[in-house]
């Protein structure tokens, strides 16, 4: 006999997220994933100043953020025809750079990790079999029998308080839960040594942007924090660049291979089929030939062929979104007239998220698209990352398919995107030093103009259009990461990336779906901004023409 | 653990993590400083860090946002999130950081309520729909509406952080489409406010703190905003205001003159409107502030900045 379970809300991500699957003799059979939020922001930005669309839609999202102001502010320059500075380039790409250290790790060990570790287990662990097993593992610079002992100490005094706050009720004990005490107790170490180093990161932010979330530097045009290319700044953001970066090649990647030597099976679960990336971090200015994250397409899990990305190619669909109509259309072209109803997973309207389809097929974005399509392409540190990944963990390339290789494929581009960082603040120095302090462009806004702006951002694919009439913006429209991987079904009846991916999880527990989690979470969702875009009053019709 | 073990505890931790008791006492007098106590409070905030006798029961809501507020928290420094989240306060309900999920996390919830009735702290971040009964933002099948009216009443105090909890925010923006007002709107409360995008962590800890330290909250001005974060305008206390004095001003942004520290307010800089501290606090363990970085203030901490502010690129 069937089962449905529900989870919401969905904790550990940003926004509000309700996923629901129907299980059968142990298995799960069928996914909804419904987002449940919207705001609006589209609407908002009608008739405003373009100089200010970046700083609206940049409160699209606190957790990833910068993006959505990044690619505004480019969408802008591309309708006015602004070519900006080398050094804004470079401090643009630096602060993208550090969004994605950031990002990663705070997903990994603060939205993913409680996932595959069980804190009280933690309790049980031998201190000194601890730190043996640690000085196995990891270069962390931190360590012993003392330091373990003194972990253990303080969530023991935490647990006997008998407040357990954030840690209360989760599923403990859970028989999905593989890690031996010893490496439980690390872990949960990590996740304290984390959760300091990312306020030190975030520092990145702060340093060329003034402050971090929401770092307020950007301009259309270029940057504004000329007073910041000096050579003090500069160092300190190389100082904290090396921290971070050190934490990621000593903790980060050995963390999530040791986790995943034990979680060999779930290589096999959460895959889906095909995968999206726009790219990014053009190396030398020339989009998007010198990318260091190629663009491109990969189609049925076939990384032989893979293939160039014609945007012509998106589609989104409505049939299933609380929205009228059920023809596909392409985005720059589409309507959108709301019509805020029942949850209806099963023939009905479910969610405020459309479907975006690429090719008709549906698509995952993010890190381990990222990954595949430059691992297909040959991208040299790409490949050699991810062979090191398989060949410690000993499994098949196919074992990337799955919540396991979505998980290891964050890592992996955490790592390349950090390591070119380092190239990149060279860079900077070598053209500060030539005496260029350049950080803006001026520029005439044009009466009438359209342009976009295309980033791969950490959660994945994000495109920001804009349509400017009078100087003012006439159109804005987002397509964004979590509208490609959480959105419900198409006309066709094409499941969405997250749906598909969760058919077929193993499920011990019905009442502690805790195996659901585990997949949901390894695309990292942030969902805030995936629903951004009606006016449940007026129903007005959107068309944006595509360029 | 008694009190004296607990704080001894506390010390050696800090100590391990290359933090001395100095630098600690140091943090606890800026802190202090920044709520505008006198210096012999000083040792009453490191004790409420080092030994509280009961963790006092937190219930942080989110409804409409985009949670960089919690984000901003989390970047707090001496004392770190950890130590907030595990020695000084009982953070009962967090949706991005707690473990539990779905119908566990909504009995959290409900149990908190239960045992701590009248005595918890409420956190809000993120505004609240009040269009067509707040259709449009849904937990757990219920509205945010009908989740703040359950939650916000029965805490002892209800501190809105960030623009969207105090004001509405940016979804509030004209022409508001789903009807989204602050907290204290939304459910004719007063709440204290701690506005920003985001809030200084700095601000945020310290009002928590006031009211460890004296058991009630900071003094307010008619925005709800505690006064000792948020009783100057940000002009009065810019590095470049003397030059606002001289009348030099920088022509665009990133020039010469942006980059000597001349005033940005001909760029469109609402410092003068703004009441905040960011210039003496900044952000990110004292990094910058956005005018440090060279761009005007947009006045983020002012009820409705996001209509009432723009233009942000044209002077007032």
């Amino acid at each position: 006999m069937s089962k449905r379970i529900t989870i919401d809300p969905m904790t550990r991500l940003e926004g509000h997220l309700r996923i629901e699957v129907e299980v059968s003799d142990g298995k799960v059979v069928n996914a909804w994933s419904s987002g449940q939020m919207f705001r609006g922001i589209e609407i908002i930005l009608q008739g405003r100043d373009p100089r200010d669309a970046h700083h609206f839609v940049q409160r699209s999202c606190g957790v990833c953020t910068y993006v959505h102001s990044l690619s505004s502010v480019r969408a802008v320059e591309d309708a006015a025809g602004i070519d900006i500075p080398e050094n804004a380039k470079l401090v643009r790409r630096l602060l993208h750079g550090a969004q994605f250290m950031h990002d990663h790790i705070v997903h990994f060990y603060h939205l993913h990790a409680l996932d595959w570790v069980d804190v009280v287990s933690a309790l049980k662990a031998d201190p000194k079999k601890t730190a043996k097993l640690a000085n196995n593992v990891s270069k962390a610079p931190w360590g012993g029998t003392a330091y373990y002992k003194s972990v253990q100490d303080r969530l023991k005094t935490f647990v006997d308080s008998g407040q357990l706050g954030i840690l209360k009720n989760a599923y403990w004990g859970h028989s999905a839960y593989k890690l031996p005490p010893e490496a439980n107790l690390i872990a949960s170490a990590h996740y304290i040594e984390a959760l300091r180093l990312q306020a030190k990161t975030a520092r990145l932010h702060a340093i060329f942007g003034g402050k971090n979330p929401h770092p307020q530097s950007l301009v259309v045009g270029g940057v504004s924090s000329v007073k910041d290319l000096s050579p003090d700044r500069i160092a300190e953001f190389q100082y904290i660049w090396k921290e971070s970066q050190d934490f990621v090649r000593n903790v980060y990647i050995p963390d999530i291979l040791a986790v995943a030597s034990f979680y060999k099976d779930w290589g096999g679960i959460g895959g889906t089929s095909n995968f999206l990336a726009w790219g990014d971090f053009a190396q030398n200015g020339k989009e998007p030939d010198s990318y260091l994250m190629p663009r491109g397409f990969i189609k049925d899990r076939d990384l032989e062929n893979p293939r160039q990305v014609d945007t012509e190619k998106v589609a989104e669909h409505v049939k299933r979104s609380w929205y009228e109509g059920s023809t596909a259309r392409h985005p720059y072209e589409g309507e959108t007239k709301p019509t805020p109803g029942d949850y209806e997973p099963d023939d009905g309207k479910y969610s405020w998220i459309k479907a975006p389809r690429y090719d008709t097929e549906s698509s995952e974005v993010g890190p381990l698209s990222r990954v595949l399509v430059a691992y297909a392409n040959g991208q040299p540190q790409v490949k050699k990352a991810v062979e090191d990944v398989l060949k410690q963990l000993d499994v098949p390339a196919s074992a990337l398919f799955s919540t396991l290789g979505r998980t290891a494929a964050r890592g992996i581009e955490t790592l390349v995107i950090g390591e070119a960082m380092d190239g990149w603040i060279n860079d900077l120095v070598a053209n500060v030093k030539k005496g260029d302090k350049k950080v803006c462009q001026e520029f005439e806004m044009p009466d009438e103009a359209m342009g976009y702006g295309l980033n791969d951002v950490p959660r994945g694919a994000l495109g920001h259009w804009i349509q400017i009439k009078n100087k003012k913006v006439d159109r804005y429209q987002y397509v964004v990461p979590p509208t490609w991987n959480f959105g419900p079904r198409c006309a066709e009846g094409k499941l969405g990336p997250v749906e598909e991916s969760l058919i077929g999880t193993p499920i011990a527990d019905p009442k502690k779906p805790l195996e659901v989690l585990r997949t949901v979470h390894s695309f990292d969702p942030c969902i805030a901004c995936a629903v951004h875009m009606i006016d449940p009053d007026s129903n007005e019709v959107y068309q944006v023409r595509a360029t | 653990m008694d009190k004296e073990k607990k704080e001894e505890a506390f010390y050696k931790r800090l100590a391990e993590k290359g933090v001395t008791r100095r630098d600690f006492m140091k943090f606890c007098t800026f802190l202090t400083a920044t709520m505008g106590l006198s210096a012999s409070h000083v040792s009453g905030v490191a004790e409420v860090f080092a030994a509280p006798a009961k963790r006092p029961p937190v219930i942080w809501l989110h409804f409409a946002e985009c949670t960089g507020c919690s984000e901003a928290f989390l970047r707090t420094m001496y004392p770190w999130v950890d130590e907030l989240v595990l020695e000084v306060l009982s953070v009962e309900y967090h949706e991005t950081i707690m473990a539990a999920a779905g119908h566990q996390a909504e009995e959290n919830l409900q149990s908190a309520l239960k045992k701590y009735d009248g005595e918890f702290i409420c956190v809000c971040e993120g505004a609240i729909s009040t269009k067509q009964d707040g259709v449009y933002g849904k937990i757990g099948g219920h509205t945010f509406l009908e989740v703040a009216k359950e939650v916000c009443p029965r805490a002892k105090a209800v501190i809105a952080i960030g623009q969207c909890a105090c004001y509405g925010g940016v979804q509030a923006a004209a022409p508001n489409p789903g009807g989204y007002k602050g907290v204290g709107e939304a459910l004719e409360m007063k709440t204290i406010n701690i506005p920003g995008c985001p809030p200084n962590p700095i601000n945020i800890v310290g009002t928590i703190v006031n009211y460890l330290l004296l058991g009630k909250m900071p003094s307010l001005d008619t925005a709800g905003r505690p006064l000792f974060a948020y009783g100057k305008t940000v002009h009065d206390q810019c590095p470049r205001r003397s030059h606002f004095e001289m009348g030099e001003f920088a022509p665009s942004i990133g020039s010469k003159e942006a980059e000597m520290g001349w005033c940005l307010y001909k760029l469109g800089c609402r410092g003068p409107m703004t009441y905040n501290n960011c210039p003496t606090a900044k952000f990110n363990d004292g990094t910058s502030w956005p005018v440090e970085a060279g761009h005007p203030c947009i006045g983020c901490s002012e009820p409705a900045f996001w209509d009432y502010m723009s233009p942000f690129y044209q002077p007032m």
